[in-house]
C-alpha cells in the first residue's frame, strides 16, 4: 500500500522537478541563443570599417582579419612611431583591432616590419619580408579640383614623400589647357608600385587632403575575366590575331603614317581660323 | 547567536527569517572582523584585490613607465619577451571562425590552458580578471542598499551562450564574443585607452546591482564559463572541514558569488565529504573571510580530511 502511494507521488515530485529543470535549460538556451545572435548580428553590421582606417602591413583581407586578430596590441606595442593604435569603441572600427589614419600618423614602412613579427595569430600574415610588397591601402588623387598641381602649380609634395617616389607616385606632364602655354605635372598614382603607407595624404599642403588613401576595395575598379586588350594581344602574339585590318585613310593625314596625329607646325585648326568674310555673316562691325 | 543553540541544526533556516538576520545579509562577515579581526577576517579578499592589481600593474608598467616587463592584455601578450600567453576561449572562436593561429598564440593558449586546467579555471576570475572588481562593487552595493528582486537568468546561461558564441563564430567568421566582450574591453581600455567601452563596463555593474544579484559572472559571462570548464579537475579548492562548527549565520551563503556550490560540502547534501568540488566555485576565499568560526579554509582537490 505505501508503494502504490509513494510512487506516483514520486513520480509527479520528480517529474515536476524535471519539468522544472527542462524549463530552466530552455530559458538558458533561449536567452542564451538570443544574445550570440545579436552580438552576431552586432558583429556583422560593425564589420564595416570607415575608409580613412588603414590596416597594419600584412593584414589579412578584413574578414579574414576579424576572425584572426585577438586585439592583443602587441602590433601597437612594437610600432616604433606610434603609427598604429587600437580602435576604441565609438572609432567605428572593430573594437580593440588595429589601425591607423594616414593623415593624422602615416606608416613609416620599417625594413623589418617590427608590427608583423609582433602579431602571435597571424592576423599580420609573415609571408610578407619585403615592406615594399605591403598594400595598405591605394592613395588615389581624389580632389583634381583642388589639387595644386591640377591648377597648374607646382606644388608636388605628394610627390616628393613618396617613399617610392618614381614608381607609386609620378608626375604626368600634360599641356594646360587654361593659359594654353604651360604645362601641368600631374601626381599618378601607379597601384602596382603603391603600398598605402599614407605619407601623400599625411603631408598634403591642403586643409583636407586631395590625395586619400583608399581601401583597395574602394580605389579599385575590376576588369572582367575575359576582357583583352588587343594591343597587349598583338604583342603577345607578335602580330594581329585576326588578320591586319584595313586601314582606311582620314581626311587631311593622307600623307602621314597610320596613326600619326601629331599635328604639323604651322597647322591651324579650322575652329581656330580667321573667320573669312562673306556669307550670311558679311563681319562687318560699324 | 550563541554557536551553542545553533550547531546540531542540519538545514540553514531561511533568510532573513528575523531583523538581526536581515543586518547580518547586507553587512556578511561582521562577526568574523568581531572575533578575527578586520584584517583576518579581509585576508582573502586583499590578497586577491592584491594578485587582481599586481596583474594590471604589470601590464600597466610599460605604458606608464616604460618598463615593458609584460606586453599586450589579457587577450594575448609577451612577457619579457619570451613567454607568450593567450586567452584559450578566444582561440577556440578564431579556430571556429576558419583560421589557424601562429604558434606563438597556440603555445600560448596552451600554457594558459594548461596552468588554469591544474590550478583551477575559475581562478582567473576570482584572482585575474578586472570585471571581478567591478561585479564584487556591485554585489557590496547591492547589499548595502538591501536592493532585493530583480530577474536573474539561469545559471546555465554561460554555458549555453559559451557554444553559441563559439557557433556565433563559425557562422559570421569572427571572434564573436570579442564584439562586446566586458572582460577585454576594460583590460585593453585601461591600457589602450577606453573609448566609449566604459560604457559596456557600466552596463554590467548596472545589471548587476539593479537586476541580477551576481548576475553577469555566476550566470552569463561565457568567458567565466570556459574557465569554468577548465575548473572540473581543480587542484585549489576549499574545504569546509570544520563544518561542525557552522553556526549557520549564513554569512557565507549571502557573500558567495555562486552560492549553490556551498551546500553539499557544508550540509553533507548529496556528499559526504566537506569539499567544495563544484566547477563554479572560484576558489576566492571570501566564505572563507567572512566564518566567524573559521569553517572554511583553502586546500587540494585531494584532502577530504575533516576535524
Amino acid at each position: 500500500m505505501s508503494t502504490q502511494n509513494t510512487r506516483p507521488a514520486a513520480n509527479s515530485k520528480s517529474s515536476q522537478a524535471r519539468r522544472r529543470f527542462l524549463k530552466e535549460m530552455a530559458g538558458a538556451a533561449g536567452g542564451a541563443c538570443m544574445l550570440a545572435l545579436g552580438v552576431g548580428l552586432y558583429g556583422k553590421e560593425a564589420s564595416a570599417r570607415p575608409a580613412g582606417a588603414i590596416r597594419p602591413p600584412g593584414a589579412l583581407p578584413e574578414q579574414d582579419f576579424l576572425a584572426a586578430c585577438v586585439r592583443c596590441g602587441l602590433c601597437v606595442r612594437d610600432c616604433p612611431f606610434d603609427t598604429l593604435r587600437l580602435s576604441e569603441l565609438g572609432d567605428n572600427v572593430a573594437t580593440g583591432t588595429p589601425f591607423f589614419e594616414g593623415r593624422k600618423v602615416p606608416c613609416e614602412m620599417c625594413d623589418d616590419i617590427p608590427c608583423v613579427k609582433a602579431c602571435p595569430t597571424g592576423a599580420l600574415d609573415r609571408e610578407l619580408t619585403d615592406i615594399g610588397k605591403a598594400r595598405m591601402g591605394l592613395a588615389v588623387l581624389i580632389d583634381q579640383e583642388t589639387c595644386l598641381n591640377f591648377l597648374g602649380l607646382r606644388c608636388d609634395v605628394c610627390y616628393r614623400v613618396c617613399p617610392v617616389i618614381d614608381k607609386a607616385i609620378t608626375l604626368e606632364l600634360v599641356h594646360n589647357p587654361r593659359s594654353d602655354r604651360h604645362a601641368m605635372l600631374l601626381p599618378t598614382v601607379h597601384s602596382e608600385h603603391c603600398t598605402g603607407c599614407g605619407k601623400c595624404e599625411h603631408s598634403c599642403v591642403l586643409p583636407e587632403a586631395a590625395i586619400k588613401v583608399l581601401p583597395h576595395k574602394l580605389a579599385q575598379g575590376k576588369s572582367a575575366e575575359h576582357y583583352r586588350k588587343g594591343w597587349v594581344e598583338r604583342e603577345a602574339a607578335g602580330g594581329s590575331l585576326i588578320g591586319e585590318q584595313q586601314q582606311l585613310p582620314m581626311r587631311g593625314l593622307e600623307d602621314r603614317k597610320y596613326g600619326d596625329t601629331r599635328v604639323a607646325p604651322g597647322y591651324v585648326p579650322p575652329s581656330e581660323a580667321p573667320v573669312k568674310p562673306g556669307g550670311i555673316d558679311s563681319g562687318w562691325k560699324p | 547567536m550563541s554557536s551553542a543553540s545553533h550547531t546540531q541544526s542540519a538545514v540553514p533556516p531561511a533568510a532573513a527569517e528575523s531583523t538581526p538576520r536581515a543586518s547580518v545579509m547586507t553587512r556578511p562577515g561582521a562577526d568574523a572582523v568581531k572575533v578575527k579581526g578586520w584584517l583576518r577576517a579581509h585576508k582573502w579578499l586583499l590578497l586577491r584585490r592584491l594578485s587582481q592589481l599586481g596583474i594590471l600593474t604589470l601590464f600597466m608598467l610599460g605604458p606608464w613607465f616604460g618598463l615593458w616587463i609584460v606586453k599586450g592584455n589579457l587577450s594575448s601578450s609577451l612577457t619579457l619577451g619570451v613567454l607568450p600567453l593567450t586567452d584559450p576561449y578566444l582561440l577556440l572562436q578564431s579556430v571556429a571562425a576558419g583560421q589557424v593561429p601562429y604558434k606563438e598564440a597556440l603555445l600560448g593558449g596552451g600554457i594558459v590552458a594548461a596552468v588554469y586546467l591544474l590550478l583551477g579555471g575559475r581562478l582567473f576570475c576570482s584572482w585575474v580578471c578586472p570585471v571581478n572588481m567591478v561585479t564584487d562593487a556591485a554585489a557590496w552595493l547591492r547589499r548595502r542598499l538591501g536592493i532585493k528582486g530583480g530577474k536573474v537568468p539561469s545559471e546555465y546561461t554561460r554555458y549555453w551562450l559559451l557554444g553559441f558564441t563559439v557557433l556565433a563564430s563559425a557562422l559570421t567568421g569572427s571572434i564573436a564574443w570579442e564584439w562586446v566582450n566586458p572582460v577585454s574591453m576594460l583590460h585593453r581600455g585601461l591600457i589602450f585607452g577606453f573609448g566609449l567601452s566604459w560604457g559596456i563596463v557600466l552596463g554590467v555593474f548596472l545589471y548587476d546591482l539593479l537586476i541580477a544579484s551576481r548576475g553577469w559572472c555566476g550566470h552569463v559571462c561565457p568567458v567565466g564559463a570556459f574557465y569554468g570548464v577548465l575548473n572540473s579537475a581543480a587542484l585549489i579548492r576549499v574545504t569546509a572541514d570544520r563544518r561542525s562548527r557552522c553556526d549557520d549565520c549564513m554569512d557565507c551563503f549571502a557573500v558567495c558569488p555562486e552560492p549553490q556550490v556551498i551546500r553539499p560540502a557544508l550540509k553533507a547534501v548529496a556528499q559526504d565529504h566537506p569539499l567544495i568540488l563544484d566547477k563554479d566555485c572560484t576558489s576566492c576565499g571570501r566564505c572563507i573571510d567572512v566564518c566567524g568560526k573559521d569553517v572554511f579554509r583553502l586546500t587540494t582537490r585531494f584532502d577530504r580530511s575533516e576535524s
